[in-house]
């Protein structure tokens, strides 16, 4: 296992620059992920990394050797593509050794690594079928068990799970995730799911428009996002933005809000210190929809919470949780409560507002305040 | 059908009830015509043709059965034999360069070159003329007063000798070089589109894997055209089998009958010699060789599949 580091890639395909400047580094046993939206440029990333695109600019380093100019054959890494790209004319078996024979391991050394790999995947029932008498989850998992026996330095998955139903998605997540914890592998995972990469990555690079927009730990990400795409796009049902005006508020700054009931200035306490500068400029507030609930359970357990009657516009119940949409400055805001704490749409109850979490965003750069 | 005449039953509006059966009986009455034409035409004179074998017809039809007689004259006869030598030639050779060729060229095309769609009609275009175009052109080509062996001894070569088209041993030779000519550039397009079909990540997946670009082709993609090859094989196999029309302009069968094929010898016989039976013998064999080359392999494919 190896580490991996990325110097200013750039990737122009005529006047479109598709990478701007990518620049990033893991160690060893760590697991990459590249989210974003599709046409983000992550795939084209990661073929590069392979090698089976070249970079217009950079440096690719696996370990501390430059691979730019090597073919993917030398580059020592395996990768796992949305569609399997098994080879439809050979059995499992053959798929697995496949990569091994090309690389001139002895006979008998491929029958056992296959062998070792297909107890690992629990498939060695599998192991004399062709591809085309597999279902998805299984064609899924010879395609991670050939990147398995090759024993590379670096793990490439471009979006594994896609072509999978929900249900075989969790599943084959879980499988990963634990293949990683076993294998030690540095693994770089390419996805659009915001699900699992939070899941899955040890560190994350949310990406858009072909720049990284934020580079970190999943649970950084989460809590301090750098500007308004990523809050947006990490987190489900997504980040409530508001809108808002800072205000002198008790010789701190509030939040100018404005609901169907009439107007109220939101205390933010320690949470506004970084925004004296900025006092009567409109900022926007974002604020988790878990971390707006009801003011029972957000009072027990918040640093410093606010708690005021709210009309409730529309409830969406999930199972564990229910939704609840109140109309904030203009702005539809989610709120999430427990189902039995829920109200019915058109009625009023106390929600708290959880601001120890909260951000602050500048409207005109997008980027997080503080 | 039931249904649909109970409907009618239910709602009598007289313009409709015929539209409604013109609706339902719109594919038979479409399909009706070329289905008796089939029926007719082609199986009916089969049978026809394979009851005149059984016949001592000669000019003209009879139909009183005598047995095998036909037949043990056709297997008697030495120039049948040289047809079937020949066919063996043919068929052997025109096929295998044409796969061969065919698979060459689509290979080299698909590497995403320029000009793709215009060097695509360029190999195509032989199939667009009928062989008797083939034949005489290449009858010119091969000429040794005119074609290429005066070309190459006007260039200063005087002892350069290619007359295949006129020895006896080497005429059918020939029709292959012709026939693969035309055909070769279909089988292309036919593995062209084949090879379109290959799934991208396939590939990569293989170049990550360690393979170089022959060892792609030749263990995984060639691997995965197995039904094209097959398709071609049947379409190149009748087409050597039936082949006719490029020998008559070619060769005529010459020189003497070195060149002839089973479907020329039919022609001969059935036509310029007045011998229907033999030459109806003849042809119930061609039959026999199709079915017996092409009903096996079509089996084999369709329990492959079922198989997955």
């Amino acid at each position: 296992m190896s580490s991996l580091t990325i110097r200013n890639i750039r990737k122009v395909f005529g006047a479109v620059e598709v990478l701007k400047d990518i620049a990033l580094r893991i160690d060893a046993g760590e697991f990459l992920i590249l989210v974003g939206p599709s046409g983000c440029g992550k795939s084209t990333l990661l073929n590069i990394l392979a090698g089976l695109d070249t970079a217009t600019s950079g440096e690719i380093l696996i370990g501390d050797k430059v691979v730019n100019n090597l073919s993917p054959k030398d580059r020592d890494i395996a990768m796992v593509f949305q569609s399997y790209a098994l080879y439809p004319n050979m059995t499992v078996r053959q798929n697995i050794s496949f990569g091994l024979e090309m690389r001139r391991v002895p006979k008998q050394e491929q029958g056992e690594i296959v062998d070792r790999v297909a107890k690992i995947l629990q498939m060695a029932h599998l192991l004399d079928r062709k591809p085309a008498q597999l279902s998805g989850g299984q064609r899924q998992r010879v395609a991670m068990g050939r990147a398995i026996a090759r024993d590379p330095q670096l793990f490439l998955f471009d979006e594994p799970l896609s072509n999978l139903d929900a249900k075989l998605r969790v599943e084959m997540r879980t499988e990963i995730k634990l293949l990683h914890d076993r294998l030690k592998a540095t693994i770089v995972y390419v996805t659009h799911d915001q699900i699992e990469a939070m899941t899955l990555g040890s560190k994350i690079a949310v990406m858009q428009g072909g720049e990284i927009r934020q580079f970190g730990s999943p649970q950084e990400i989460y809590d301090r996002p750098a500007d308004l795409f990523v809050a947006g796009f990490i987190g489900s049902p997504s980040m409530n933005f508001i809108k808002a005006q800072a205000v002198e508020d008790a010789g701190g700054v509030g939040l100018q809000l404005q609901t169907a009931d009439g107007p109220f200035v939101l205390p933010l306490r320690e949470a506004g210190e970084a925004l004296r500068p900025r006092m009567g400029k409109t900022l926007i507030l974002g604020v988790r929809p878990e971390q707006i609930s009801d003011s029972g359970t957000v009072l027990r357990t918040a640093r410093y919470a606010y708690a005021r009657k709210f009309r409730i516009e529309l409830v969406e119940p999930t199972g564990p949780d229910t939704l609840l949409f109140v109309r904030i400055n203009g702005e539809t805001v989610c709120c999430r409560v427990r189902p039995e704490q829920a109200c019915a749409a058109g009625e009023s109850m106390e929600l708290a507002f959880d601001l120890s979490k909260a951000v602050f965003f500048d409207p005109d750069s997008g980027k997080r305040i503080g | 059908m039931n249904s649909s005449r109970a409907d009618a039953a239910l709602s009598p509006p007289p313009g409709k009830k015929l539209r409604d059966y013109v609706e339902t009986a719109l594919p038979k009455i479409v399909l009706g015509p070329t289905l008796a034409c089939a029926l007719v035409f082609v199986y009916g004179f089969v049978l026809w043709t394979a009851w005149l074998s059984f016949t001592e017809s000669r000019l003209l039809p009879r139909y009183d059965l005598v047995g095998f007689i036909q037949y043990v004259a056709l297997f008697e006869n030495d120039r049948w034999w040289i047809a079937l030598k020949n066919l063996a030639i043919f068929g052997s050779l025109f096929i295998g360069i044409c796969l061969v060729t065919g698979l060459l060229l689509a290979i080299l095309l698909d590497q995403r070159i320029r000009a793709e769609g215009f060097l695509r009609a360029v190999y195509l275009y032989p199939m667009a003329l009928s062989f008797i175009v083939t034949g005489t052109a290449w009858r010119w080509i091969l000429n040794p007063g005119l074609g290429i062996e005066h070309l190459v001894r006007q260039l200063g070569f005087e002892t350069f000798t290619f007359d295949w088209i006129v020895t006896p041993g080497m005429s059918i030779y020939t029709v292959v070089i012709a026939g693969a000519w035309q055909s070769s550039g279909f089988v292309m397009a036919l593995f062209l589109a084949g090879l379109r079909g290959v799934d991208d990540s396939i590939i990569k997946a293989a170049q990550v894997d360690g393979a170089g670009p022959v060892r792609i082709y030749t263990r995984i993609i060639i691997p995965s055209l197995r039904p094209v090859f097959f398709s071609a094989l049947i379409i190149l196999a009748h087409i050597a089998i039936k082949s006719f029309d490029l020998v008559m302009a070619l060769t005529g069968g010459g020189p003497g009958f070195s060149s002839d094929l089973p479907a020329t010898f039919m022609y001969v016989f059935a036509f310029n010699r007045n011998q229907i039976g033999l030459g109806a013998a003849s042809a119930m064999m061609m039959l026999l060789t199709v079915v017996a080359i092409i009903v096996p392999m079509m089996y084999a494919e369709t329990r492959r599949q079922h198989r997955g």
